[in-house]
């Protein structure tokens, strides 16, 4: 990829727990070019969610960066102090989060919160300030904006909320947008307006995005690539309708397969046998391996990855068309 | 808005309402009413005209009218020991109470909700250990030892301090208050250190609980997301987050201090309503136990009242009718 | 893997990592079993009134008296050996804080678990009754009690419990009522087992928790409030005299000096209830799942 705005390498982030150490995000790589949405899938405890966390700098303890490196717009962002990180947030890079009930204050106003993400990197006037944030509303598709400014947040809908926060996101046109399951506290109906949504502002604004997300149906349709977290790394990664079509990762097509939508109707729905493993005692080599179908005494031990054309993947016995078996 | 206000109100008085019936009903139906009139040494002549004038061979609906209208036109009835009004004894002993009362929670807030917000901010710094442990103590040991070693120390040992009683008086407003002369305020240092410990631990220990809890809130994530500074995000969603909890717990707590100056009063020899109420009981002056009931229940609920109005005025959600 | 981890084991783990909390349950320990064997430990028995010579009262520690031994904390003014006074004391105010902490604990949890089970206009009224105690200061109520029932061992008792049942009843009321609301509870309901079997195999061990911590501060605050009662005069009898009966005589003679009558049993006192306190404290943040890290 030419001039990625944002270059994962290895990235692991580990906590010290009193009951051993989790490694919740493993040597975890992967680009973003400018404008290019995404898509972060795996289940809970798949070690997504403390990867948008890091890329921020955000890991709370005991948890920490342990190695690897993160490049925003060429600066590398694990070696900045905190106060030169704060002024990344929020300005290249931002965040959003679950459930918007609790990322706003319901004691502030709408506007005190937006003018408080402005104050945090710009000096504007209070008229200007206004009018960025009423300009801002209007764009994720709130009506009457200036009025709405004044409103509290439990004045808002669910999804309204989540349009708020959006926002908030992209006040300073920030590189990129880290989107942590943004859509799966909302209606399903909500949904889809959200998503399409976020998919003509990261158009328009050129702004990437990671979006964050267990459910494999709803990044698919929004994200023009897609990376499978397992156990802490990345198992499986590439342009998503060619991951989709032609996955190489066992535990990628055990997951398209569980899906309704793939599922002929009239039988039972695919499962996935077993249960993810506990970060704190990981099985040598392959986590996935006492799931696999397909797994050997080769996979005692840690696959590495394997890069092919713009597809990548972490297998011994990969599966499709064209997989080549690596040596 | 004005409809929560009403709705506020009429609870309080409906409480008043229940409170002054409990209240009548313990007295009359524990006690034997006759002697919240009459002092004990009375003849049986004297008792049995009493009991005749004042209608206490009335059913008892009919006596709880008389007495609630008594007690509406500011009738208490008078003490048997100092023979005067309860009210009078009483209003002539509020503002010391009053003002032991106001310094005391004041500062313990102030300070309390200071230190707690360092504790729970910095958790493992050995400042915050230090003020934890000085907490367990203010929480846990009763307020008359704490007295009691304020008066060893200051007063006994040192005596840098008064041991008891008010200083001068300065009348502001036509009330006295002791803290603007230099004795007055030597002889409230004491007294309102004691009345204030608790309160300052329970502050402190609520402040810490709280804002360790909303620090790992989503909110002060995306705040931090955004790139807020730390000082931003303290001033202007801890402390609002915190208010509520703070504010709950203070109103409460207005109450027990109240409560707790009883305890204060009577080691300080401090001229309060406390010191009254605790003599009170010991010779049985009825009258007076009686009026410092529906004197305290009064405030509570007036106390209460207040908070929740208080409420309204911060947090929009319940302006808005849409919790509770 | 030889990781045989109990509960309780695991319990103790973490609770060792706490030095100041082991050092309390060290002292809190002790001083139960002082209280326990009172009547083996003392040099004196306090309330044998053939023994007390007021020839001996007010005396400073050290002081040899007229038993022929030496009073260790020096005597009260009836004469007593204060040591002696202080282990039967701590007897007296540790009872009386457990008795009313378990009747306090009995009646609130029934009441709480009653008020979430049944629901409807019972629950209400329940809880609006339990919130408007809550909002009443315990001294204040204590105060009333005695005041109107005069002094003794179960006036004073139910003063205290009076005072605290509420904050069980509240406690129980909100655990139960969130296991109420569960699927697998109405699902134990719509069989024909009995209702009082589903209170007590279901309801009742998930309060367990939440009452136990509330159980260790209430007991604290029990001892401390029957100690200012007795300290005010409107505790128990004089011829039992509690840790805070001990520190009110003692209080007229701290002015001329004599502090010790009240300083120590003000130290035995304390030491207690912040022991209670801290092992509590730990137990508590212990059982809390959101403060675990």
């Amino acid at each position: 990829m030419t001039n990625p705005v944002l270059s994962v390498t290895n990235l692991s982030t580990h906590f010290f727990t009193r009951d051993g150490v989790v490694k919740a995000v493993d040597g975890v790589s992967f680009d973003l070019a400018r404008g290019e949405i995404m898509g972060l899938v795996g289940e809970s405890g798949s070690g997504k969610t403390v990867t948008g966390f890091s890329l921020l700098g955000l890991v709370d303890a005991p948890g920490r960066i342990v190695d690897g490196s993160v490049k925003l717009n060429g600066t590398e962002l694990t070696t900045l102090s905190e106060k030169e990180l704060r002024t990344r947030r929020g300005r290249e890079i931002s965040m959003i989060f679950q459930d918007p009930i609790a990322t706003l204050n319901p004691m502030l106003t709408i506007g005190q919160q937006m003018r408080m993400a402005i104050d945090a990197h710009e000096r504007l006037s209070s008229r200007a300030a206004h009018a960025r944030a009423a300009e801002l509303l209007t764009q994720v598709g709130i009506p009457s904006a200036a009025v709405r400014l004044r409103a509290y947040p439990h004045e808002f809908s669910g999804g309204m909320r989540q349009r708020v926060a959006i926002a908030i996101a992209l006040l300073h046109r920030p590189t990129v947008i880290v989107a942590d399951e943004p859509t799966t506290a909302l209606d399903v109906s909500i949904q889809a307006q959200i998503l399409h949504q976020m998919r003509d502002l990261a158009r328009e604004t050129g702004t990437a995005m990671i979006w964050i997300s267990h459910d494999l149906a709803v990044v698919s349709s929004l994200a023009s690539k897609l990376a499978v977290m397992y156990a802490g790394r990345i198992v499986e990664q590439g342009p998503t309708a060619n991951l989709l079509r032609d996955p190489r990762h066992p535990y990628t097509a055990g997951l398209i397969a569980s899906l309704p939508s793939t599922a002929k109707p009239g039988t039972p729905l695919t499962q996935i046998p077993g249960a993810t493993p506990s970060l704190l005692s990981l099985p040598p080599g392959c986590p996935f391996e006492p799931r696999c179908d397909y797994a050997t005494s080769k996979c005692g031990t840690d696959p590495e990855i394997t890069l092919k054309d713009s597809r990548g993947w972490r297998c011994f016995h990969p599966i499709g068309q064209n997989a080549e078996v690596p040596t | 808005m004005l409809g929560f206000i009403i709705q506020r109100f009429l609870q309080a008085v409906g409480v008043m309402a229940v409170m002054s019936v409990i209240v009548f009903c313990g007295v009359y139906a524990i006690g034997n009413p006759i002697d919240i009139v009459i002092p004990p040494e009375a003849t049986q002549e004297i008792r049995e005209e009493v009991i005749r004038r004042l209608g206490l061979d009335l059913p008892l609906y009919k006596q709880y009218f008389i007495f609630m209208g008594n007690l509406l036109q500011g009738d208490l009835g008078r003490s048997f020991i100092y023979n005067v009004p309860v009210l009078e004894l009483i209003g002539g002993r509020m503002p010391a109470t009053l003002e032991l009362v106001l310094i005391s929670v004041i500062s313990a807030t102030v300070l309390g909700v200071s230190l707690g917000i360092y504790a729970g901010y910095r958790p493992d710094s050995w400042i915050s250990k230090a003020i934890m442990a000085i907490s367990v103590l203010g929480f846990s040991v009763p307020s008359f030892w704490v007295g009691l070693i304020l008066i060893l120390f200051f007063a006994v040992k040192l005596g840098w301090l008064p041991a008891g009683g008010r200083g001068d008086t300065l009348e502001i407003w036509g009330v006295a208050w002791s803290f603007p002369t230099l004795n007055g305020l030597s002889h409230i240092v004491l007294p309102a250190l004691n009345l204030a410990l608790f309160k300052l631990a329970m502050m402190i220990r609520l402040a810490r609980a709280g804002t360790r809890e909303i620090m790992l809130t989503d909110t002060i994530k995306f705040a931090r997301a955004a790139g807020l500074s730390e000082g931003t995000i303290l001033r202007r969603h801890l402390l609002k987050l915190i208010s509520i909890p703070i504010i709950t717990v203070f109103g409460l707590e207005l109450g027990s201090t109240l409560a707790f100056a009883v305890v204060t009063e009577t080691i300080f020899s401090w001229p309060g309503v406390g010191k009254l109420i605790i003599d009170s009981i010991a010779v049985l002056d009825r009258p007076v136990m009686v009026a410092y009931l529906i004197l305290v229940a009064f405030l509570f609920v007036t106390i209460n009242f207040v908070i929740d109005l208080v409420f309204a005025l911060i947090d929009p959600r319940v302006r808005a009718g849409a919790v509770k | 893997m030889k990781n045989k981890s109990t509960p309780l084991r695991r319990f103790w783990v973490e609770y060792r990592e706490n030095k100041i909390a082991v050092v309390a349950m060290f002292f809190l320990v002790a001083l139960i079993l002082l209280a326990i064997f009172a009547g083996f430990v003392s040099p004196q028995n306090p309330y044998d009134l053939a023994n007390l010579s007021l020839m001996d009262s007010r005396r400073p520690p050290g002081f040899v008296g007229t038993g022929g031994y030496t009073h260790i904390l020096g005597t009260d003014p009836q004469g007593r050996d204060l040591l002696s006074a202080i282990f039967y004391g701590l007897r007296i105010s540790i009872i009386i804080g457990l008795a009313a902490g378990f009747v306090s604990l009995t009646l609130g949890t029934a009441l709480g678990i009653t008020a979430a089970y049944v629901g409807g206009r019972v629950e209400s009224l329940i809880m609006r009754l339990i919130d408007l105690q809550l909002s009443f200061p315990a001294i204040l109520l204590a105060l009333v009690i005695v005041a109107l029932l005069g002094q003794g061992k179960v006036q004073l008792i139910s003063a205290l419990v009076a005072a605290q049942y509420a904050y069980f009843a509240r406690t129980a009321y909100g655990a139960a009522k969130a296991e109420r609301g569960k699927d697998y509870i109405e699902a134990a309901l719509a069989t024909p087992l009995s209702g009082r079997l589903v209170v007590w195999r279901h309801l009742l061990p998930n309060c367990t928790p939440p009452l136990i911590v509330v159980a260790t501060v209430q007991i604290a605050n029990a001892i401390s409030l029957e100690a200012t009662l007795s300290f005010l005069g409107l505790g128990l009898p004089v011829t039992e005299p509690s840790l805070g009966m001990l520190i009110s005589n003692g209080f007229p003679y701290m002015m001329s000096g004599r502090y010790w009558i009240s300083v120590y049993p003000g130290v035995a006192l304390i030491v207690l209830i912040v022991a209670i306190n801290i092992v509590g404290d730990q137990v508590r943040d212990q059982f809390n799942p959101r403060l675990r890290k």
